[in-house]
């Protein structure tokens, strides 16, 4: 059922707010995963059981600092556990969807609430914005209201002087679906319950869509705010049609810019080669710590493997003439690459947290575009497709191995 | 352009039961081939990580030999169908991170081939001569 929040005085993060409460209230969940401001100003996720505490909650704030599926599994991978809604921008659903093919997630007793997103700033470009200001409201620097604006029009910009994160310029499924491409969902990455900002005026109301069971849940104490009762006949309503040509829009800019950047890494990639792109690399393992997909309790490069013996070093710096270190930073890069990039959902927080400032997550895109595409392979696509490395068909590629 | 003298190296992971054997038949038939293979015996071809295709390639090894049973004839029953997947994907990467992934073969070798076994590694020995040594021999900082 696709209705809407109503916004009250042009407060969109108030009616959202309004709405994770009403979540707790009519306990369709127990606790909801939700970006949290904390008192310093920054935002985390936290799970947040008391509806009181909503009143910190912030899902629209342009500032990407985690991607929280990695903390959605912590949350639901095992029983007993509670029955939780879990809200996440588009490339976060689409990491917790390999999250839960990898075995690191469950959806069981979850409802995952997805979020068009505007496009994010950097933690440390969030906090500049923020105190980019002489007024005393903490959020004064950060033009929300205009900010929001650009969902209804599709011209998602940053703010004058700032720069939204590399990955997020590039994001061609910034939108969600509650329906399959087939019934209507534009193709968007799928949750139980979608706010879909895009083609919306956010200070009117935020149109919704939920399963219709959840919607009757809400509705006795909801009657009031939910306006827009039949959004059933999704065809016939306007602002659906509506969002259907912004999201449009906005995909095909930012598949312009995606597709710019892969020519771009391409021919880098060519001429200098891996080790030439990441040649500043430190192997502190950064990319590693944040990538949501990077799952392994003891990665590999963590451990004694490659703690070699002194003479070693000294073996490797006579038979090359010199051996960089620390050693097997490339090796690091293309295990990663071999481990993870058919999942990698382009969430970019490696690059947001790479201390030598590469681009980390472009390269990884650009090489996984090529990788997905021979499995015909799109990751958080569908819980339902198999990771191609952990299936097979006994007739295919007949012709690999035989010459 | 085939560098005078040059002889290149090849790291080869053989599955314990079909090409390990096929290479054990190739010495007791006393087929003559190249010796510029280093033979590691592994399981199954599906144990190959790809970091042990990769460490070798890196430090300058100029060729990598994968060898497994043929397509349903796995020891483990699915290990070879594995092992094909993977290493498409990795020879995809090293192609796209600027390797050349010609360098990585995967061979399907039965333990009754010591024939083929010899064969394939003759005509890579030739390959990797035609091709050159492995740029990565000279490139320190990887």
């Amino acid at each position: 059922m696709r209705t809407v929040i109503p916004v009250e005085n042009g407060d969109t993060l108030a009616a959202v707010r309004g709405f994770l409460k009403r979540l707790l209230e009519a306990e369709v969940v127990e606790a909801v995963l939700v970006p949290m401001e904390t008192p310093s100003g920054t935002v985390t996720p936290a799970l947040v059981a008391d509806p009181a505490l909503l009143d910190a909650a912030n899902p629209l704030a342009p500032v990407m600092g985690l991607n929280a599926a990695r903390v959605a599994g912590h949350v639901s991978i095992r029983e007993p556990r509670g029955r939780i809604g879990v809200l996440l921008r588009p490339c976060e659903l689409r990491a917790l969807v390999e999250l839960i093919k990898l075995k690191q997630a469950s959806l069981d007793d979850m409802v995952t609430i997805g979020l068009d997103c505007l496009g994010t700033y950097d933690v440390a470009v969030y906090t500049a914005m923020q105190a980019d200001s002489s007024a005393g409201s903490r959020q004064a620097g950060v033009d929300m209201a205009a900010y929001l604006a650009t969902a209804q029009s599709g011209e998602l910009a940053p703010q004058e002087g700032y720069a939204f994160r590399d990955a997020c310029q590039m994001c061609e499924r910034p939108h969600v679906s509650a329906l399959p491409p087939a019934s209507g969902g534009l193709g968007g990455v799928m949750a139980d319950v979608t706010l879909e900002l895009f083609g919306a005026d956010l200070t009117a109301g935020v149109p919704v869509t939920m399963p219709d069971e959840m919607a009757e849940k809400l509705s006795p104490s909801l009657s009031p705010l939910m306006g827009g009762k039949e959004g059933g006949a999704r065809r016939a309503d306007p602002s659906a049609s509506l969002r259907a040509g912004v999201v449009e829009k906005v995909v095909a800019a930012r598949t312009r810019v995606r597709d710019a950047r892969f020519a771009e890494m391409r021919q880098w990639l060519n001429q200098e080669g891996i080790e030439g792109v990441l040649a500043a690399c430190v192997r502190c393992h950064n990319c590693m710590t944040v990538c949501p997909l990077c799952y392994c309790k003891t990665c590999l490069f963590k451990s004694p493997t490659f703690e070699h013996e002194p003479m070693q070093y000294m073996n490797w710096a006579q038979r090359k003439g010199a051996y960089r270190l620390p050693a097997d930073t490339m090796l690091f890069h293309l295990t990663r690459l071999n481990h993870m990039v058919l999942s990698c959902v382009g969430c970019g927080m490696c690059t947001s947290d790479c201390p030598a400032e590469l681009p980390v997550g472009v390269v990884f895109r650009t090489i996984g575009q090529q990788v997905q595409e021979v499995f015909d392979y799109v990751p958080g696509r569908s819980v339902e497709e198999p990771l191609p490395l952990v299936t097979f068909r006994e007739d295919e590629w007949m012709e690999v191995g035989e010459e | 352009m085939a560098e005078t003298g040059f002889e290149p190296k090849i790291v080869a992971f053989l599955c314990n039961w079909c090409t390990y054997t096929g290479a054990d038949l190739a010495g007791t038939s006393r087929i003559q081939y190249p010796p510029n293979v280093r033979i590691i015996r592994v399981m199954c071809s599906g144990s190959v990580d790809p970091t042990y295709v990769l460490k070798p390639l890196l430090d300058g090894a100029d060729g990598v030999l994968i060898g497994g049973c043929h397509p349903g004839d796995c020891h483990y029953q699915s290990g070879n169908y594995k092992a094909r997947r993977r290493v498409i994907a990795l020879k995809e990467i090293l192609k796209n991170a600027g390797f050349d992934e010609e360098r990585v073969w995967l061979r399907w070798i039965s333990a009754s081939e010591g024939g083929r076994f010899a064969e394939t590694v003759t005509k890579m020995t030739e390959f990797l001569k035609e091709k050159g040594p492995n740029p990565m021999r000279r490139k320190w900082a990887v």
